[in-house]
Order: C-alpha cells, then sequence, then structure tokens
C-alpha cells in the first residue's frame, strides 16, 4: 500500500498479470461497492493495483488519523475478507462481441495469417474461439484490456500507426488484443470491426464493458454487421 | 437568457469541477484546469462552486450577453475589455443586455475562467458539463466553442440577483464592476525565475537514480510546445532509471508527473488518461493543481519536495478560503 499524491493511495496485490491477482481485485472492488468507505470518491482496478481516491475533507471530520491512515487501516481490514472473497469469486457475465473480420474493416487479416503461417479463415477461428478477461478498462474511455489472446495470433504493431483508426475496430498488438472504443491514431493490426459502441455517454453505464467480464469475439458477416449497425 | 460568441478565442472551452466516479470506465476526469480560480468565479456571481463557467487558453473570446449579466474573472490577466476600458478581475462586474466582453492580446497569457450569474446551462453529461474534447463529450456539443455559438444561461440565484442590484449599471450597454475584490488561491509571489509547484515523490520515485532524483528538485524545467489540456511537455536533465524493467499500467491522474523512455518528464493534467504504464516520478500537490494551468510554453517550472502532512494540510486551508470567500459574500448582500 502507498500513496499516489496527497489523495489517493493505491494497493499493490499481486506483481505480474495473472488471473489469482485479477480476481483478488474483483472481490476488493466488489467489497468497496457493498461497504463503501467514508470519504471514498472512487477506484481504479489494474492489473496489479486497485487504486482508491479519496476526499481529505469528508475524512478530516471522520476521524482522529490523518486522511491517509484513516484509508489505510479501513483497506488493511478489508483485505482478509477480500481475500476469501476471491476464492468464492464468481467470474463475470460472458459478453459477445459481434465482430464483422476481414475485408475493408480488417486490412490486416492477411498480415496476422501471414505472420501466423495460418489462413486468414484460421485466424478468425483462432480468435472467435478464445474466451478472454477483461483484466482493466483505460487508456482510452471505455477500452479494454484483454487477456487471452491465442499466442499463434501474436503480431507486433505496425511499422507505420495509422493516423485514424475508427470506433469499433478490433485489433492485435504484440500477445493483446483489443478494440478501439473511439477513433484514435494507431498501430495495432486490424483484423474486423465490431458495430457495438464500446463507450457511449448516453448510457448510465457509459462503458459496454468493465473489468472482470469475460468476453467471446462472434464472427458475423457485412450484411449483420450493417443491420447491427443502424 | 444567452451568450453569443462573436469570436471564440484560442481554445475555450465549458468546464466544471469535473466529471468523476466514471474513472473505473476509463473516463477522463476533465474540469478546469484551475478548479479554484473557476471556483471563486463562481461564488462571485453568487452560483454554486459546481456551476459551469468558460475556460479561456491564451486568447479569450469574444462575448455578447443578450440579457443583463452577472459575471467574474479569475486566473491569468488576459486583459478583459468592455467598450474599450479594462474590466478588473476578481469580482462581481454586472453588464446590461448588448454589453460586448473582449479579450486583448495577453500581455502575460496563461489560462483565464469567467463565470455568469446561473452558470453556463449546457446540458449535463453523466454529472458533469466539463467539456472532454477528444472523446467530444459534454461542454457545448463536445467542443470548443466557435463564431455563432449561442451559450445557454441558468437560473440566477438570490444572491446573484442582490450583487446585480448593488452594482447598479447604467442602461443600455452600461457595465459595474464591484469596488471590492476577492480571492480564495494563495497568495501568489510571481514567480521571478520559474514556477513553484510542490508535489510528492510517486510510487516509482526509488526506481529513479540519485542523480536524477536531485537534478529534478534542484533544476528548472521548461514547458514545451506539445501541451495541452491532456499533459504538458517538459524539457531539462534527462530523468534516467536505474531499472529497465517494464511496468504495467496503473492508475494515473492530474499532476502525475510521469517519465518515458527518453527522459523528459510529462506532467499530466485534467484531461489525462486513467490509466498508465510510465514510471510515476512524484504527485503534483493538490493545492497546487491549478497552478499548472498556467504551464504554458515559455513558462519555466521548479518542483520543491514537501510532506503528505503538509499536502494535506495546504489543501484543506485552500478549501477553508473558499468557504470563508462564500460566507463573506453571503454577508456583503445582506
Amino acid at each position: 500500500m502507498y500513496p499516489l499524491g496527497d489523495a489517493a493511495l493505491v494497493l499493490e496485490l499481486g506483481q505480474a498479470i495473472d488471473p489469482a491477482t485479477h480476481r483478488l481485485i474483483q472481490a476488493f472492488a466488489r467489497l468497496l461497492d457493498q461497504h463503501p468507505l467514508p470519504g471514498l470518491r472512487e477506484y481504479v482496478p489494474a492489473f496489479t493495483t486497485l487504486t482508491v481516491y479519496y476526499d481529505c475533507r469528508a475524512l478530516q471530520q471522520a476521524g482522529d488519523l490523518p486522511p491517509y491512515e484513516q484509508v489505510a487501516s479501513c483497506l488493511q481490514a478489508l483485505l482478509p475478507a477480500a481475500r476469501a472473497a476471491a476464492i468464492e469469486y464468481a467470474p463475470g457475465a460472458l459478453v459477445e462481441i459481434p465482430v464483422c473480420y476481414g475485408g475493408e474493416f480488417g486490412p490486416d487479416l492477411e498480415v496476422v495469417a501471414q505472420h501466423a503461417q495460418v489462413t486468414a479463415e484460421e485466424v478468425i477461428a483462432l480468435h472467435a474461439q478464445a474466451e478472454y478477461l477483461v483484466y482493466m478498462v483505460g487508456f482510452a474511455p471505455g477500452f479494454p484490456y484483454l487477456g487471452g489472446l491465442d499466442a499463434q495470433l501474436a503480431t507486433p504493431r505496425r511499422a507505420q500507426p495509422r493516423p485514424l483508426v475508427p470506433a469499433g475496430a478490433v485489433g492485435i498488438a504484440g500477445m493483446q488484443t483489443g478494440i478501439y472504443s473511439l477513433p484514435t491514431p494507431g498501430g495495432w493490426q486490424l483484423i474486423g470491426r465490431t458495430p457495438l459502441r464500446l463507450f457511449d455517454a448516453g448510457r448510465a453505464q457509459p462503458s459496454l464493458l468493465k473489468a472482470g467480464q469475460r468476453l467471446r469475439f462472434v464472427s458475423i458477416s457485412e450484411a449483420e454487421f450493417q443491420r447491427l449497425a443502424s | 437568457m444567452s451568450i453569443s460568441v462573436l469570436k471564440p478565442g484560442l481554445l475555450t472551452t465549458v468546464q466544471d469541477q469535473g466529471r468523476f466516479g466514471y474513472q473505473q470506465a476509463g473516463l477522463v476526469v476533465s474540469g478546469a484546469l484551475d478548479a479554484v480560480a473557476l471556483c471563486t468565479a463562481n461564488l462571485l456571481v453568487g452560483n454554486p462552486e459546481t456551476a459551469a463557467g468558460l475556460e479561456c487558453t491564451l486568447r479569450g473570446p469574444t462575448l455578447r450577453f443578450d440579457t443583463d449579466a452577472l459575471l467574474a474573472l479569475t486566473g491569468a490577466e488576459l486583459a478583459a475589455r468592455i467598450n474599450g476600458q479594462p474590466v478588473p478581475t476578481s469580482r462581481p462586474v454586472a453588464v446590461r443586455a448588448g454589453t460586448v466582453l473582449t479579450f486583448d492580446a495577453p500581455p502575460r497569457g496563461g489560462r483565464a475562467y469567467l463565470a455568469v450569474a446561473g452558470g453556463v446551462a449546457v446540458p449535463m453529461v453523466l454529472g458533469s458539463r466539463a467539456t472532454y474534447l477528444r472523446a467530444a463529450l459534454g461542454g457545448f456539443q463536445g467542443r470548443a466553442l466557435r463564431a455563432g455559438d449561442e451559450l445557454p444561461v441558468g437560473e440566477w440565484s438570490a444572491t446573484g440577483a442582490h450583487l446585480f442590484a448593488a452594482l447598479r449599471p447604467a442602461n443600455p450597454r452600461g457595465w459595474a464592476a464591484a469596488s471590492w475584490w476577492a480571492d480564495a488561491a494563495q497568495p501568489r509571489a510571481q514567480p521571478t525565475d520559474a514556477l513553484l509547484v510542490r508535489a510528492l515523490p510517486g510510487p516509482e520515485y526509488e526506481q529513479f537514480t540519485p542523480e536524477s532524483q536531485q537534478n529534478f528538485w534542484a533544476q528548472t524545467f521548461g514547458v514545451t510546445t506539445e501541451t495541452d489540456r491532456m499533459g504538458c511537455r517538459l524539457s531539462g536533465p534527462a530523468l534516467t532509471r536505474h531499472t529497465a524493467a517494464e511496468l504495467l499500467s496503473s492508475a494515473v491522474t492530474f499532476g502525475t508527473v510521469q517519465v518515458p523512455a527518453g527522459g523528459q518528464p510529462i506532467v499530466l493534467l485534467a484531461d489525462c488518461q486513467t490509466t498508465g504504464g510510465y514510471p510515476r516520478l512524484v504527485q503534483v500537490i493538490s493545492a497546487d493543481l491549478g497552478r499548472l494551468a498556467q504551464a504554458l510554453p515559455g513558462i519555466h517550472l521548479r518542483f520543491q519536495v514537501i510532506t503528505l502532512a503538509e499536502a494535506q494540510a495546504l489543501y484543506l486551508a485552500q478549501q477553508q478560503r473558499l468557504r470563508a470567500l462564500s460566507s463573506a459574500i453571503q454577508l456583503r448582500i445582506i
């Protein structure tokens, strides 16, 4: 446990990207949802950390200890319960992401196929048969960091990043696969696109995905893409 | 009630105290870079602290108030004028319908804040009116102001109405500024050589070499032109770690100073992403975040280390000054 400035505390719960650390972080986050701590503003789960933002003003009135110590001791007290909950942790919901692979939506599908020395159809099959885990959401609104890519599909980033990658583009970069949530410049190898909106400020839950969910890509035709997108 | 944008200025956006609660969805906080300055401007026109105002960068906009308005300017001195006369800052200013507010070329530059009684009443998006430019979200249609925009203004508070009545601006197109002024910001000694920013060692501070740590506190850093509301790239002595280990992405926030492989630090600002993978050298204290609103190209920064207890005491004292300012304004109108 250590401070991130004067208004946040970082709980470090592991050293590497692995499902056990992820379960502990998720279990801890669920405990915080159920038992909101005094002065807690919000929290941000990541691969090995859970960062808790707190409000000094609320904590100043809440107790005698300095604000950081108050938050630290509350979190310390929750740790055994979080460890217990992590053992019985039920995996998050399975979300299906329809993807139209190849063609104009996946201009780098052949690059990935050549790199993996398989056909384009096999790339699609390998990508769509795996179950992925949303480790965290960050980098951009609604952008999921996914674990679970078939090692055979790992492909280096493009030498020249594209100036603009559309929202919904599904790509591969090294051992990562992900979905662009906003139109941004990007260097990932693009293999397809989903018609779903990963981030929509008009929804009560603006991000389609959240940390802890499981994910599967489902191959769809261009006609289905157009139908779902409209 | 509305305000017409005749000229947009260099980069003028609607901002408030920020959009909290969605960082785990990857949504950045946004909001005024100098939240205390915007908060002060709001209090001066009888608004709640959370009301939305305008953040003006370097060159302010030209605005026409289509109805009577009460406004206040805080932050950098951007040489605001009405009918050619300078408008004083840090106080309520009453203007009649039809009045045009302009900004001259900045003598010193920086970011200024404009609050109007009733607040800029753009729709609330996920609990805030702040503009997040990259996602075209919140604010006025998710973007910086343009000529021809009509900004809606909300209902005045009783305090705002009293403050306006007390100033009795002449009609038509007259204006009057209060003879008193108030500022909740700490006394700001104008930097002789560099803008002083206090900070706490960050999570990866110990990974930096002793020489880099020493240089960071001892030297000044120039603000480069690679600067926007997301962050501010600095230039100074190269900062190196004694390890090359890659880091896993973890939370970053407004005021995080991160150091990419090149060794030149970046200070993250209000529109920064929620997580990042660069080593976090230091974290600017909450009470000094507003100073970063003036970190524009040409400015130099100097960092000073303080303790967590001192940082929190400074923040609470700053909040206390805002409470006191709010009470003082309430008392004036009774």
